[in-house]
């Protein structure tokens, strides 16, 4: 589904790949299908245990799948009796602790994969590498007199130095402060993209894989929810959980009418095509107005200053509970009643069962999706 | 594809197999698997002889003499148990929380000097004992000489006993109570004995309540390795004719001609080193030694000025001189003054043997030392777990019981290879195995496999899973991973853990003395009987030998305490 995508030939593609461990009743991976284009960042996002990697690992070669097929730059290298092994792939991995060789300098590293190289092409090879990460000054160091964002810079040296089909990052930044971490992200998805590496990238940060990925991969139990463009996946998930995981998501009952939705909190003028007459609405902070009314249905239960604004967590009459974001200057105190209204601007995912209904018409989709990179 | 799904039916039934196991396949993951059977089974003999001997009927003069010794043995084994442990303990606990939570003049030698003891074997500790202070000792002479006494006219202990036989083991043991029990107390955190100390308890309690709870599993893994070598010991009980069950062994061996009373005496040495074992799990609980990142008190500490440091600094210099200084100078002397009457070319090939010979067992350690480590890292399954967990358990069993435990099996097999070869070539082959080198290195295999096991596996596990792996995304296949990445990386780890059995199978006594070959002799063969027929003088030259081989591994330790002081780092071995 996605192979059809992507304009470009895809440089990774998996194929209803399966991994089960001995031992574990779900599989780790249950049937996933990816691509990645050439020159593209993914990010494969999701809480742990869902398999993301294991993912990674599958497309390196240190997992073979159990069902489906992998392929690299057109090459099946896994499934239907195939096997190239880790070293025979042409992908490059960038490990969660680095995994750089204590015993080797950072140049001695760097050039560890540039063994079919000619001898002659090892040196400027790994010169350019070092310069394109900044760590030209560092190659007669050793690992442990670097420091982390250094080491980092050097693991990626280090995978690209051979000229991958594709770079495999762990959790790449994981081990690093948090100021630093978003210093060296960047640094990373420029050098990514000045050298027109194709990528796949694992985290738990939804932060990050939105800053970081052209495209975003949810996974979930071992399956992929949805993979889109940051924007896409954020404004238009397909599914309740990718809702849930991207920011504050609170979800309102609403009763499906000829003209819109009826909810607790309002009326909303958009029609959707739900199979019975109830639904669930996605409902952000951003959607929600509040404000003072001695005789509100609201109780405000609580203000979380997040610097520029204020949330409020709100309790209707029901009891559920949903945010409203609010500039920090109006000042509501713990227990004021106020009033509460959906003024999204735009229609709101709705879901049944679980899974997105798309809007019907009354008003176009307010984000248009973008096709990928 | 037939072999990949032999692989997860293997994996399958081990332990903890999930995502990051490796499973290797192949020529090389047989070749593992078949090396962990190897180990398993060879570990395995001198145990199972040992205890299938206790069924084996025995003939009746030696059922008649067990029934007068054994409880003699029995006694002695718990009385020299009981006062070792107590000794080692309060000298071993004692040094240790004083250079590790106080401040003296002399604290950082004390540190490194109260490892020494380490470097001496304790038959060498006895003899040298036993020379001075016996009747015609230099000490007893003198004291006749200054108050003008005469023999009958005052008492002094009697070094050949039961309490002398504590006292010596108590001055070369206690560094193992001293090595876990300081790694215990640098590991704990600094502001748990600050809040005991707010919570207005007193220092003395604060150590007594909180501190030695806290470092228990330490000290008691340190008590434990101090009595196992309590049951293997057989030089010194020997020589203060202390009748214990090492000795016992030997007696029926050589003196009754009978192995399978000696086996018999042999289980029930066994039990003893269960008894010392279970303790030692039952006490050190669910905690495993972690000496990771540590806040020690670098700068804080007690200060101890004064009087009070003199004493503390005398409290910590006072084993290590009677442990090692004493003997040491001792033993200098002697060599100096009188030395190994033998010329110096048969001198040099008694040494040059038993430095080859050593040089074999190291050898050989090492590399199933090496075959074990990767069986459980590459091919994880039931067999190569097995024997890890079996690799460890050689070092509990005393040398004797390990050679009783070998011996008797290559006998039988010579005796029925040398039965078959009689009826089918008319040909005697005579002993092929049993009373020859082989035997002897197997038996040092089987005893010191823990040690040069516990070191590889420490080196082998600073090379995480994902440097196997960025070798192999970088286009290094197995072999290549293995010379480019493991070799440099392991090579420390393989040589310290081939030094650490090179020295210990220099040192061993009671295993060589009954597996070597006829007329086999190496230097601990010759310091014995030298120092059994009162020649202590001449034996000075090949003890000295060995204790400043014995020095190496000292060093080595001690400066990696010095290196990374905090935590001190892996007790391996010892």
């Amino acid at each position: 589904m996605l192979v059809d995508r992507v304009s470009q030939p895809p440089v990774i593609v998996l194929r209803d790949v399966v991994r089960q461990f001995a031992g574990t009743a779900a599989p780790a991976v249950a049937g996933i299908s990816l691509a990645v284009a050439e020159g593209e960042i993914l990010a494969l996002l999701g809480p742990s245990g869902s398999g993301k990697t294991t993912v990674l690992r599958l497309i390196a070669g240190f997992e073979r799948p159990d069902a489906g097929t992998v392929w690299i730059a057109g090459r099946q290298v896994a499934g239907g009796g195939v096997w190239v092994p880790a070293e025979a792939r042409g992908v490059g991995m960038v490990f969660q602790d680095y995994a750089l060789f204590p015993h080797l300098t950072v140049a001695e590293n760097v050039a560890f994969g540039l063994h079919c190289v000619l001898a002659a092409e090892r040196g400027p090879r790994t010169a350019d590498v070092l310069r394109l990460v900044g760590m030209e000054a560092f190659a007669s160091r050793y690992p442990h007199e670097l420091s982390g964002g250094q080491q980092q810079r050097v693991a990626l040296a280090r995978a690209l130095a051979p000229r991958p089909f594709a770079v495999l990052l762990d959790e790449p930044f994981s081990n690093l402060d948090a100021d630093l971490r978003s210093q060296v992200r960047d640094e990373v998805r420029a050098i990514l993209k000045a050298t027109g590496t194709s990528a796949i990238f694992v985290t738990h940060d939804q932060e990050e894989a939105l800053l970081l990925g052209d495209r975003v991969a949810l996974l979930n139990q071992g399956t992929c929810e949805q993979v889109d463009t940051p924007e896409g996946i954020f404004h238009a998930p397909v599914t309740r959980f990718v809702a849930a995981f991207f920011g504050r998501a609170d979800f309102l009952p609403a009763v499906v009418r000829s003209d819109g939705l009826e909810t607790e909190a309002g009326f909303l003028p958009q029609r959707v095509a739900a199979l019975n007459g109830h639904v669930e609405v996605l409902v952000r902070p951003d959607d929600v107005e509040i404000a003072p009314d001695p005789r509100g249905a609201g109780a405000v239960l609580d203000r979380l200053f997040v610097g520029a604004e204020v949330i409020y967590r709100v309790q209707l009459p029901s009891g559920r509970i949903v945010h409203a974001r609010q500039p920090h200057t109006a000042r509501l105190e713990r227990g004021a009643r106020v009033t509460v209204r959906l003024a999204p601007g735009h229609p709101l995912a709705c879901f049944e069962n679980g899974r997105a209904i798309a809007a019907d018409g009354a008003v176009d989709a307010a984000v248009p999706v973008h096709s990928s990179a | 594809m037939n072999i990949s799904d032999t692989e997860v039916s293997l994996a399958a039934g081990g332990a903890a197999v999930g995502r990051g196991s490796r499973v290797a396949g192949g020529v090389a993951g047989w070749a593992l698997r078949l090396a962990g059977v190897v180990v398993v089974a060879l570990l395995g003999l001198p145990i199972v002889t040992v205890l299938a001997s206790l069924i084996a009927p025995t003939d009746g003069a030696w059922a008649r003499l067990a029934a007068l010794t054994l409880p003699q043995y029995v006694t002695n084994t718990v009385w020299l148990l009981l006062g070792i442990g107590a000794g080692v303990f309060i000298i071993g606990v004692g040094t240790a929380w004083l250079v590790t939570m106080h401040r003296f003049p002399g604290r950082g030698l004390c540190e490194w000097v109260l490892l020494l003891p380490l470097a001496v074997p304790a038959y060498l500790l006895a003899y040298t004992y036993a020379d001075l202070l016996q009747f015609t000792g230099p000490v007893q002479s003198a004291l006749r000489a200054w108050a003008g006494w005469r023999a009958g006219d005052y008492w002094f202990p009697e070094i050949r006993s039961l309490g002398g036989a504590i006292a010596v083991m108590t001055c070369v043991f206690y560094p193992y109570v001293y090595l876990l029990a300081r790694a215990a107390f640098l590991e704990q955190s600094v502001s748990v004995l600050e809040v005991s100390r707010t919570l207005g308890v007193g220092p003395w309690q604060t150590f007594v309540r909180v501190a030695l709870p806290l470092a228990r599993p330490g000290i008691v893994a340190g008590l434990a390795l101090a009595l196992m070598e309590v049951l293997a010991d057989f030089g010194t009980v020997k020589h203060f004719e202390v009748a214990t069950f090492t000795t016992g062994i030997y007696l029926t061996w050589f003196g009754l001609g009978s192995p399978v009373g000696a086996a018999k005496l042999a289980a029930g040495l066994l039990m003893f080193v269960l008894a010392v074992v279970g303790l030692e799990r039952a006490f050190r609980g669910r905690r495993r030694f972690h000496p990771t990142a540590v806040r020690a008190p670098q700068s804080g500490g007690f200060a101890l000025v004064g009087a009070r440091g003199v004493a503390a600094l005398a409290a910590c210099l006072l084993p290590p001189l009677l442990g090692f200084g004493v003997p040491g100078i001792v033993l200098l002397w002697l060599a100096l003054r009188d030395g190994d009457p033998a010329p110096g070319a048969t001198f040099v090939a008694l040494a040059a043997r038993s430095f080859g010979l050593a040089a074999l067992a190291a050898l050989a350690s090492v590399v199933v030392a090496a075959a074990i480590a990767y069986g459980v890292r590459q091919a994880r399954g039931p067999v190569t777990l097995l024997a890890a967990r079996v690799a460890t358990i050689g070092y509990a069993l005393p040398g004797s019981l390990i050679a009783v435990g070998v011996l008797l099996p290559f006998g039988r097999i010579d005796n029925a290879v040398d039965a078959w070869a009689r009826v089918t070539f008319d040909r005697s082959t005579g002993l092929l195995l049993s009373g020859t080198v082989v035997v002897l290195v197997l038996a040092y295999l089987v005893r010191f496999l823990a040690v040069s096991y516990n070191a590889v596996d420490a080196g082998l596990s600073r090379i995480r899973p994902s440097m196997d792996e960025a070798a192999r995304t970088l286009g290094h296949g197995a072999g290549s991973t293995l010379m480019r990445v493991h070799a440099p990386m392991m090579s420390g780890s393989l040589l310290a853990a081939g030094l650490l059995v090179f020295v210990d199978t220099l040192k061993e006594l009671p295993a060589t003395l009954i597996l070597r070959p006829f007329n086999f002799d190496t230097l601990a063969i010759r310091v014995y009987q030298l120092a059994s027929d009162e020649r202590l003088a001449q034996a000075s030259t090949a003890a000295l030998v060995i204790v400043a081989v014995g020095l190496a591994p000292v060093i080595i330790l001690s400066r990696a305490m010095v290196r990374v002081r905090p935590g001190a780092g892996r007790v391996n071995g010892l």
